[in-house]
């Protein structure tokens, strides 16, 4: 269906080049030229008092190999993983239940993953910070329960890092999710029970496969962004676990080695690009990544 | 009804006793008493939202009963699970699996039962082969037909050979030439395969040329049960006659009987008729239906008639004469003949018909329901 509403789109040349017109202006603006910018600044030098220089180099990817840098890739990799098969595990029961749900609130449900959306990240993050902490209510709770004689540090680990990762990319798995189990059709699930399947086996070979594209898209929205959420493993990770996100946005401020900080971006984004094509191998649905 | 001994000799496979479903206050099924013998087509048939698919559904067991038994070969099939009920489904919507191939979808209840490879292969070629679909096994559901469609979803629900068949207006999607052709299919595979279907659809004709057996349901009230010939020709209710092809009624009631003869005043005039099975008492209320093809009329009065009319329209419709009487009260009266004298419109005519034509039905139970009715509303 979805390739015949994209041929018609084709087809009605002249209203679509109406509308296309001014979107190509303002991606040729706002992503083209900036993209353009960065990718030339990666080949750029810089002095001895850091300013950029239009020399060209290919130094900035060479530095990219530095083993420090491949020990954060890799654990940008790492945790990225962790945050997606956890956003997995939690997301799709949680989407299951509010999506097949007979309780007639279920909006209700659905808007509590949509809300803490509309708070600052940042803040949340740090309201993690402040109940993990060494002095945090955890701590003080456990403590005051006996069940601890010095506070625990849950902080400044890869784990917290993947705390705080889940929990800022969770809504970002739930809601694809959420679309391609509420489009599940009834009829299915019951022909499959009608024909002698248990209710595992039903969601074993008619719920998971006709969910998957859920899955996948949910996949990336999670993955991507989490290599680039340099805050959460700062604030919570405390350097110990230190993501591309992180190595990025220090070239841009305290290194201030913008061009290396670009060619590290550049890295990012081939890393994205891959990904989704991956993706769309896999049969994925570019409009389910539409946000 | 008639032949009792035979009914004893069939063998009973779905027994329904005094089911009821309630949703919330929507009373749907109501005290549903139902037979199906073994190796039946039975049609249910009824207006929408009489309860077909939620009787269907209690079968299959998606909906529990709020009261009442349903049993399988003499089984309580009451806490068995729909994987677990030799009952299988053809749904309206086919519900064929959209990932997997036409042969994946056809495996898949033998793949549940664990039979071994080489065996599902050959059944399923076998039964695609049965519903004309040789060779579309590479195909999936989005690549085909829905008549295709139709018949990959029968063959799905078949090859596990369940002692009975539910479908669910399986045709309903169909265009008329196709629905035509699949009638026939489907009867010719149920005679081959030798399965009880119980089949819900609200086309009456395709229930008259298909079924062994027709239920017919109004508003979650069992109305008749019986061979199409039996529910054409003796409706035992108002619904039913009037459901089942065209008919005129008349209602009123007995004001005389003498012997097997009976003298019924309805609004628009009076008139005898014969009580064969002598079922009816002086003062009863009672609905007379008279098909349009047995209708008659004369222009110099019939004995035993008192029935006047005045011709509204006449039209040849095909190779038939179709006529509309008017009667005193305003009722309009069909009359189909095959050819015959044209009547000039505004003409006045006798109507009758011929001894046995009418069947003669009890409305007491409307009158009762009224009344009761009368009373709780005060
Ligand atoms: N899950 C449900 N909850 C509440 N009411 C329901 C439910 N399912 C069906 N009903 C109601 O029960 C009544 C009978 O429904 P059912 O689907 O059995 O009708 P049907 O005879 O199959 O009609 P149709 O010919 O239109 O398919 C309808 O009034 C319907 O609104
Ligand atoms: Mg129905």
């Amino acid at each position: 269906m979805k390739k015949l509403s994209r041929h018609t789109f084709r087809s009605n040349t002249l209203p679509s080049m109406a509308m296309v017109g001014p979107v190509t202006l303002w991606l040729a603006f706002f992503v083209a030229i900036p993209l353009v910018y960065v990718f030339i600044m990666s080949f750029c030098s810089i002095d001895e008092s850091y300013n950029i220089v239009f020399k060209f180099t290919a130094s900035n990817y060479e530095r990219l190999f530095n083993p420090n840098y491949m020990q954060i890739y890799g654990t940008s990799i790492l945790v990225a993983f962790l945050t997606t098969i956890l956003c997995i595990l939690i997301g799709y029961p949680f989407s299951f239940m509010i999506a097949r749900t007979k309780w007639k609130h279920k909006a209700l449900l659905y808007m509590m993953v949509i809300i803490p959306f509309w708070t600052n990240s940042l803040i949340r993050i740090y309201g993690w910070r402040t109940f993990l902490g060494t002095g945090g209510w955890l701590n003080h709770l456990l403590m005051t329960l006996n069940l601890t004689s010095e506070p625990i540090e849950f902080l400044f680990n890869k784990g917290a890092t993947v705390l705080g990762m889940v929990y800022c990319l969770f809504p970002f798995m739930v809601l694809p999710l959420y679309t391609a189990i509420e489009k599940l059709d009834q009829n299915l699930l019951e022909a499959s029970s009608d024909l002698g399947a248990k209710g595992h086996t039903t969601f074993r070979k008619v719920i998971l496969p006709l969910t998957m594209s859920g899955v996948f898209s949910g996949s990336i929205m999670v993955f991507i962004p989490c290599l680039g959420y340099f805050f959460v493993s700062d604030i919570l990770g405390g350097g110990n676990s230190d993501m591309i996100g992180n190595l990025i946005e220090r070239q841009f401020q305290s290194g201030n080695n913008w061009p290396l900080g670009a060619a590290l971006s550049i890295i990012l984004i081939l890393i994205t690009l891959l990904l989704v094509k991956l993706y769309q191998k896999a049969g994925g649905d570019m409009d389910s990544l539409g946000v | 009804m008639i032949s009792v001994s035979t009914e004893a000799e069939k063998k009973v496979i779905v027994e329904i006793k005094g089911v009821n479903k309630i949703y919330g206050s929507n009373h749907v099924v109501k005290d549903l008493d139902l037979t199906v013998y073994e190796g039946e087509f039975l049609t249910l048939l009824g207006s929408s939202g009489c309860g077909k698919t939620t009787t269907l559904r209690m079968v299959a067991g998606f909906e529990e009963p709020t009261s009442g038994s349903i049993r399988v070969e003499g089984e309580d099939i009451q806490n068995k699970e729909p994987f677990e009920r030799d009952v299988n489904t053809v749904f309206q919507s086919y519900a064929l699996f959209p990932h997997m191939t036409v042969y994946d979808n056809v495996a898949y209840g033998l793949k549940m039962k664990k039979v071994k490879k080489a065996e599902i292969k050959e059944r399923v070629i076998h039964m695609l082969d049965l519903v004309q679909l040789g060779g579309f096994e590479k195909r999936y559901p989005s690549q085909l037909s829905g008549g295709q469609k139709q018949r990959v979803a029968i063959a799905r629900a078949l090859i596990n050979r369940p002692k009975v068949l539910l479908l669910d207006e399986p045709l309903g999607a169909l265009d008329l030439k196709l629905r035509k052709q699949m009638q026939l299919e489907l009867k010719r595979l149920q005679r081959k395969l030798n399965i009880t279907f119980i089949y819900v659809t609200h086309d009456q004709e395709e229930a008259l040329t298909m079924s062994d057996r027709i239920c017919i349901m109004n508003d979650g009230v069992l109305q008749q049960v019986g061979t199409p010939y039996e529910i054409y020709e003796t409706p035992k209710t108002k619904f039913v006659a009037t459901f089942i092809g065209e008919t005129n009624l008349f209602e009123g009631s007995v004001i005389k009987k003498s012997g097997r003869k009976l003298h019924i005043a309805v609004e628009p005039g009076d008139f005898a008729v014969e009580d064969e099975n002598e079922n009816f008492n002086q003062g009863d209320m009672i609905a007379v239906s008279v098909r349009p093809e047995r209708m008659l009329y004369s222009d110099t009065p019939v004995d035993g008639f008192n029935l006047i009319g005045t011709v509204k329209e006449q039209v040849y419709v095909g190779s038939v004469l179709k006529t509309i009487v008017i009667l005193s009260n305003g009722n309009e009266i069909k009359i189909e003949r095959l050819a015959g004298q044209e009547l000039p419109t505004g003409g006045q005519v006798y109507l009758y018909w011929g001894n046995g034509d009418a069947k003669l039905i009890h409305t007491f139970d409307n009158v009762f329901a009224q009344a009761v009715e009368n009373i709780v509303m005060q």
